[in-house]
């Protein structure tokens, strides 16, 4: 016995195994083909949560995904998942599931004393008050954030993986319900590539609780002919499981399949993903969605117990749950009167159905009169009352439609649940959501998808259509529509029979009259979640919130986690009843992703983590960088040696040991990451003319030369040194963080500019590998490698290149100086990279050869006074400004040259590149200090400018700076003061920014 | 998500592509006989039209071709694309 | 056009019969023929100005006009995030106006906006970033604007979901951290500075679109909408996304491009991060809204866009970053997402201007942090309207600047995004 509420028959449940799980703290059992929500009720269960503004107790309304109460934490530590819809969760055995809200119990809960103040509480409250006193806020937010929230955010990581998968279709079909299924045979049977996706575990839709027939067979068998033959096409993929929760541009659309949430957690393969996003670019999109029931909106209608009627149709037929003993029907169209004949099967005492309209349809009449179940026509449930388990009797009384009034009391009827049916509500989400406006329809009283805007239609309920007959010919038709824009010829499916009701039209009923004598009193909630009133939406209206999008925002109606499912139509009725506008004119909201929640681990997929974030890159000596203890600096996407620190070494101890062996004697940095072009064509110096802002036709082959690279804002953008190989081949180097935007920069001007140059680039940054050979005694490191190039200065003279052997190795050799000491740059093929390296280590074995890091190299070459753009450069730097106009040419023009005689950039006070030494040798200036005339207590504080780059310089035996100062080079010899963030005053003489050798010897020797 | 058809490649997701702007704006052929207004105009100044828009995209992470694309800017429907130096086809309206 | 107070006294009083009786916070007035000032644009920004114009400028008579219904662009869609800790000065000192009018405004307006002042964290994950924040932090401080360093272990203290272990591609070196810095509801912020605007007198008229800017011999004479000629002394353009459509009208153009921005939502969930955390490396940023809703937002689609929609693959990027950094929302779930359309300027800061039309004047261009300068927008975008020329505090933010090369380049001091 699983519970005293479940049927001995029907259902779509294994009563032949039972599940044991925990909810709230509590042993249940259930069976295979259960959600929590129906083993639950089978329990007898009512009380599902607390809702969010005052705490009032609910039970389960829905059956799916627009559940607005019961939500749940499913799951232990890591596995913890947050605000999960007790209708949409499997049942598996241990499933350990607790209600979101109520504390310290759901039965007791100390936030439900909001229920007696709701009286000042109405809509916006809190825009009104908490303003006194001016700090209280903090303190009152403190509060409202603990009362508000649903879920716990899970303590520890998530120990799942996610993935997402690309895929192309012809026919994209949402819905696996009677429209959808038919519409996916006659996709497939076309020939077209198809995709039908289902939120649900099982295929079926609305069939799934139906207790009609298809072409003579239960409704089920007729599902599984459907899906047993669309199971034989190559190109069908079906999935189920799976939401398409997205609807974007051209036609691209994304799933979210869940596939290990039934199983527990032993039960499936860890390295299975626990959900998969589907990217989807569909040629052609068939929405067959269905529709949502809306509940009718009266006071009391969000007691335990009350239910749409389609739910309480489910919960019987579906999962063979009868949700109560007694029950009422309280309807204004016939697909309520079901939810009577279905309880009446149940075996639960069907006390009444009460219809707002005077005349249902002929059919429902016929089959309820049948069962002996009273109607009440012309009737409306004015107020459900509650005992200490919910819903326990219900206020019957006669409307007048015409007046909107009630005219007379009837009495109360005891009942457990009351099924309401306020009419279908079709599922436009994704069509709204792929940029179409839906509108609204007065015959069924709810919204209906308007013109398409992307490739796609909707069919079946979803389309405002719900005879069974008529959705499965709409199925054919749409799918059919579809595999033709698709160039398929298909030919139909033949449409089974359908049991044919007569009905009659729904008779719109937004909001039952109150009981003159109840006032304000009543409660007639319209968003659960958010315990949006009808009197909330008034007062919204009345107080000048009139768009629809103002009254969600003040009333919060429709930001649930349901999204408005149930709500959101209802409320903008009554809004254009305050409003005497149709609910047509007053609009709808447009509808976003998602259509329900997804896993934020499901969007990010494997994107994370040390190697997946985004992608990292190493050089081809990586490796020996790692096994020497190497620290790695993230630049751009690569990993590069920062400093190798040696057993005790402090980083500071480590680069001053590093710059001293590269002055000394040698050292050695991967100079890999630098970005490389090979620019080829006889235009090549042409192009190198245009880019750069110095001149590049004199350049001859075997020399190198340095450019600066400006926007054409004139601020420096790059630079590097580039190589002449031959008249029309030459090799540009750039930084390391900027190669693929200078690769890109002028592939654009070539492209779209200048298309009669004849130049070809190629970016070959990672082809070479890089060794830059730095000190006194890097030629006779070259030397003892076996290097078979002249390396004397008169025949390889400074910044100048040459093509030999190292080792053996084929290699390009150029003198080119970042460290400002004799310095040979070694290029060879990446392959042989770590092969070079380990050569050039062997020979720089009596020379004691020091590999140095980033950290070094910086240091070495600030002593130089060289930038480095991006750190001594911001964006608003121009070559003068920097000191450097012997690089800016007069004779032609450049890229950026204009911008450098702006009325701004002629500015004699600009910030310029300055050397900084401070008065106490010792003290290093934080990076980013910046610097003031006169240092001051009061604010604001006049600022001069910063310092961009700082060390402690080994070889000077003194700490040294680069700073960009308002009128810098002006003030040489002057003294000028940081303001650190402490207070702290640091006393600086302004200098010279080459702190090292400025005649250039060392480099040239 | 834009589908993009590349004049070379065809059609292709958005994320193979990089994006440049507004098209047709020629570099002036000398910069220097321009005042600082015309100088601003051309690097600062566009149209950033709401409707249908010529603009730049490059196949980035496929033939590193830039081509002309004219497209909605409100819909973002994709009206006409064409290489670069050609004129545009398709429905103009 | 008085209204009663909103007070916890004021509540009581009108539950007694069921909140029957409060007044309209603004009324729906029918344009008049003729205003001394029109403010085109019913956002914060242009309530903003026009309740400022209203209360602190003698201007006569000011209407502002908006084309869809108040707070429904860019005020309702962003991240609600405030803070005044930019590199430059001119910006500083701009954003730290706009601040201090935040930390009065509920009182001010009578409207509880809900400003939060739960500390803004900005993350640093490069040696390059850690740089930039000492910078960019050493230069509030000095320009009086609070102003933190924080290192790993302190940004665990506030911070305790963050991952701050090395076990990441781009590991958390630091942070800048303003304490003075928070969120505020923006709906809030719309309906008290129309509330307020309203008792000072604007008629503030929805549903009301600007399709034409009617100028005599360089001067403008009043504008052309969907509801008739309106004639006007001055017109106040304050229109975000759509500052280039109204600058055509005025027969000039901008330098600025219209963006999609999006913005994303998870559910609900039990307070779990006190402070607003940004990344401008991993590319987001979230906080936690009172109702408990993670509120995430990432940078701007590439392409020029008018529609209120992005792609996804920058809603992907921005969840991977979000997680990368909280491990734990890994199974959260992602609620509702949407998209704004943001005018960026290339210099990453604001238009404050008057333009080559007399009388006419915008102020546009501050791309994806617009909310936070709401306040100061409006208050020294009503002193330039009102005074025809700008308070000290936007001088630098002028038109003339694109020509000069003036810039004042927030890009490059990594304080941009929101």
């Amino acid at each position: 016995m699983s519970g005293a509420r479940r049927l001995s028959r029907g259902g779509l449940i294994d009563r032949s195994r039972s599940i044991r799980f925990r909810f709230n703290g509590k042993t249940y059992t259930g069976h295979p083909g259960d959600t929590l929500a129906s083993a639950l009720l089978a329990q007898g269960v009512r009380l599902f949560g607390r809702s969010f503004k005052y705490h009032r107790p609910r039970g389960i309304v829905g059956a799916g995904a627009e559940e607005p109460n019961a939500l749940v934490q499913v799951g232990e530590a890591g596995y913890s998942t947050p605000n999960l819809r007790a209708t949409q969760v499997e049942l598996y055995e241990g499933l350990s599931a607790q209600t979101v809200n109520g504390w310290p119990s759901l039965k007791h809960d100390v936030g439900a004393i909001n229920s007696m103040f709701s009286r000042i509480l109405p809509a916006g409250f809190y825009y009104k008050t908490f303003m006194w006193p001016r700090s209280a806020w903090m303190r009152y937010e403190h509060f409202i954030r603990k009362a508000a929230g649903l879920g716990r955010t899970p303590e520890f990581p998530d120990p799942d993986i996610y993935d997402k998968r690309h895929i192309h279709c012809d026919v994209l079909i949402v819905g696996a319900g009677p429209s959808g299924l038919i519409a996916a045979l006659t996709a497939a049977r076309s020939g077209a590539r198809v995709i039908l996706a289902d939120e649900q575990a099982q295929f079926g839709g609305s069939l799934l609780s139906a207790s009609s027939t298809i072409g003579g067979t239960r409704a089920v068998d007729w599902v599984k002919k459907i899906v047993d033959e669309l199971r034989t096409f190559p190109e069908v993929k079906l999935l189920n499981r799976s939401t398409v929760v997205g609807y974007f541009d051209h036609n691209f659309l994304t799933i979210n399949s869940r596939r290990t949430h039934h199983l527990a957690s032993g039960d499936s393969d860890p390295r299975m993903s626990r959900e998969r996003l589907w990217r989807v670019r569909a040629g052609e999109v068939v929405l067959a969605t269905g529709a949502i029931e809306r509940p009718l909106v009266f006071d009391g209608n969000d007691l335990p117990g009350v239910m749409l009627s389609s739910a309480v149709t489910t919960y019987i037929r579906r999962y063979g749950v009868a949700p109560g003993r007694t029950g009422v029907v309280f309807t204004n169209n016939d697909s309520g009167y079901q939810a009577a004949i279905d309880m009446a099967w149940a075996g639960m005492k069907v006390v009444a159905i009460v219809d707002s309209r005077r005349s249902p349809g002929a059919s429902v009449a016929r089959e309820t009169e049948a069962l002996g179940i009273p109607v009440y026509k012309g009737h409306v449930i004015s107020s459900a009352r509650s005992g200490s388990e919910g819903l326990n009797r219900v206020e019957l009384s006669r409307w007048s439609k015409s007046t909107g009034e009630l005219t007379a009391h009837k009495g109360m009827i005891d009942c457990q649940i009351l099924a309401l049916s306020g009419g279908l509500s079709p599922v436009v989400h994704l069509h709204s959501q792929s940029g179409a406006k839906p509108v609204f329809d007065s015959r069924v009283a709810a919204f209906l998808p308007g013109a398409s805007v992307q490739k796609e239609r909707s069919v079946g309920g979803c389309n405002g259509t719900f005879d069974l007959g008529d959705c499965l010919r709409e199925g054919v038709q749409g799918a059919l529509a579809a595999a033709n824009a698709r160039g398929f010829s298909a030919t139909g499916v033949d449409i089974p029979a359908t049991d044919h009701r007569q009905h009659a039209p729904i008779e719109a009923l937004w909001e039952v009259p109150a009981n003159i004598l109840d006032g304000g009193r009543t409660k007639k909630f319209v968003d659960y979640q958010n315990d949006a009133t009808a009197s909330d939406i008034r007062l919204a209206a009345r107080e000048g919130y009139r768009s629809i999008e103002h009254v969600k925002r003040y009333t919060a109606l429709g930001f649930g986690t349901d999204q408005g499912k149930l709500g959101n139509i209802n409320g903008l009725a009554i809004l254009g009843k305050a409003l005497n506008k149709e609910p047509g004119d007053v609009g709808t909201t447009t509808f976003r992703p998602n259509y329900t929640p997804v896993t934020f681990g499901a969007i990010a997929g494997r994107n994370l983590g040390p190697e997946l974030f985004d992608p990292v890159r190493k050089t081809a000596i990586h490796p020996w960088h790692v096994k020497r203890g190497a620290l790695f600096e993230n630049v751009g996407q690569w990993k590069r040696p920062w400093y190798y620190p040696r057993s005790g070494e402090s980083m500071s101890d480590a680069v001053n040991r590093e710059c001293l062996a590269t002055r000394d004697s040698v050292g050695v940095l991967d100079a890999s990451t630098l970005g490389k072009i090979d620019i080829q064509g006889p235009d090549a110096a042409e192009l190198l003319n245009r880019i750069y802002t110095n001149g590049w036709t004199n350049l001859l082959p075997g020399r190198c030369r340095y450019g600066f690279m400006l926007g054409e804002d004139g601020m420096v953008m790059d630079d590097g040194v580039t190589t002449c190989i031959a008249p029309d081949h030459y090799l540009m180097t750039t930084t390391t963080g900027g190669a693929a935007a200078v690769m890109g920069w002028m592939e654009r001007w070539l492209q779209t500019e200048w298309p009669d140059l004849q130049v070809y680039l190629t970016s070959v940054t990672d082809q070479w590998s890089v060794m830059s050979v730095a000190g006194p005694q890097s030629r006779a490191v070259l030397h003892a490698a076996g290097c078979d190039v002249e390396l004397d200065s008169e025949s390889f003279p400074f910044m100048s290149m040459r093509e030999g052997k190292i080792g053996g190795v084929s290699s390009r050799i150029s003198r080119i100086s970042f460290s400002g000491e004799l310095a040979f740059e070694i290029s060879v093929n990446a392959n042989y990279g770590m092969t070079l390296w380990q050569t050039i280590m062997d020979a720089g074995r009596a020379y004691d050869i020091t590999p140095y890091g980033t950290e070094a190299m910086h240091v070495l070459r600030a002593e130089k006074g060289y930038v480095i753009v991006g750190q001594d450069t911001d964006g608003s730097v121009t070559p003068n400004d920097l000191g450097m106009d012997w690089i800016v040419s007069k004779n032609k023009d450049f890229i950026g040259k204009r911008s450098l005689f702006r009325a701004d950039t002629l500015r004699s006070n600009r910030k310029q590149l300055v050397g900084l030494l401070t008065d106490n040798s010792k003290t290093v200036l934080p990076e980013g200090a910046q610097l003031v005339n006169s240092p001051q207590q009061s604010r604001p504080v006049p600022m001069m400018g910063h310092v961009s780059s700082s060390y402690y310089s080994a070889s000077l035996g003194r700490s040294i700076a680069l700073a960009l100062v308002k009128g810098g080079r002006t003030r040489m010899g002057s003294t000028i003061f940081a303001q650190l963030m402490d207070d702290q005053i640091v006393p600086a003489v302004i200098v010279d920014p080459v702190f090292y050798d400025p005649e250039n010897q060392r480099s040239k020797s | 998500m834009l589908e993009i058809e590349c004049p070379w490649c065809g059609s292709r997701d958005q994320d193979e592509f990089s994006y440049g702007g507004e098209a047709h704006i020629v570099r002036p052929l000398s910069p220097e006989n321009l005042n600082d207004r015309e100088w601003g105009d051309y690097l600062f100044f566009r149209d950033n039209k709401k409707g249908q828009h010529a603009e730049q995209w490059c196949h980035s992470a496929g033939c590193r071709r830039w081509f002309n694309v004219i497209r909605d800017t409100v819909s973002y429907r994709i009206v006409s694309v064409y290489r670069s130096g050609d004129s545009p086809s398709g429905d103009p309206s | 056009m008085k209204k009663d107070r909103y007070s916890v006294f004021s509540l009581a009083r009108n539950a007694v019969n069921y909140h029957q009786d409060w007044a309209e916070a603004w009324r729906s007035p029918e344009p008049a023929g003729e205003y001394d000032v029109i403010v085109v644009g019913g956002g914060g920004h242009g309530l903003a100005t026009a309740y400022y114009l209203a209360s602190e400028h003698n201007v006569g008579r000011v209407a502002l006009l908006e084309k869809g219904w108040i707070g429904g662009g860019n005020t309702g869609r962003n991240t609600t995030i405030v803070r005044s800790n930019y590199l430059w000065d001119e910006s500083a000192h701009l954003y730290e106006k706009s601040l201090k009018l935040w930390e009065g405004l509920s009182q001010e307006l009578n409207f509880n906006v809900m400003f939060s002042q739960r500390g803004v964290m900005n993350l640093g994950h490069t040696l390059q970033d850690m740089r930039d924040i000492y910078r960019r932090s050493n230069a509030n401080r000095l320009n009086g604007i609070d102003s933190e360093i924080l290192l790993p272990d302190q940004i665990k203290e506030i911070v305790p979901a963050m991952n701050i272990s090395g076990d990441t591609r781009y590991p958390v070196l630091g942070a800048s951290y303003q304490p003075r810095g928070g969120v505020a509801r923006h709906d809030a912020v719309a309906w008290g500075y129309a509330r307020a605007a309203d008792s000072s007198g604007v008629d503030i008229i929805q549903n009301c679109e600007v399709t034409g800017i009617r100028q005599e011999s360089g001067s403008v004479r009043g504008v052309e909408t969907n509801r008739g000629y309106i004639g006007a002394k001055k017109v106040a353009v304050v229109v975000a996304g759509h500052a280039s459509v109204l600058a055509e009208m005025g027969g000039f153009r901008l330098p600025v491009e219209s963006h999609p921005l999006q913005a994303l939502v998870s559910e609900p969930l039990k307070p779990v991060l006190d402070t607003v955390v940004m990344s401008n490396a991993v590319h987001g940023y979230v906080s936690q809204s009172d109702k408990g809703e993670l509120v995430i937002g990432a940078g701007i689609d590439a392409y020029t866009g008018y529609g209120q929609r992005g792609s996804f693959s920058i809603i992907e990027g921005n969840v991977a970053a979000i997680v990368e950094l909280f491990p734990v929302f890994s199974r959260v779930r992602m609620l509702r997402q949407w998209g704004g359309i943001v005018d960026v300027c290339p210099d990453a800061c604001p238009i404050i201007s008057k333009t080559p039309v007399d009388g006419l004047y915008f102020n546009c261009g501050w791309g994806t942090g617009g909310f936070k300068a709401t306040p100061g927008s409006g208050w020294v975008f009503a002193h330039t309207v009102a005074n025809d020329e700008p308070h000290p505090l936007n001088a630098a933010f002028e038109l003339d600047r694109f020509y000069s090369g003036a810039l004042i380049d927030e890009h490059g001091a990594a304080g941009v995004a929101h």
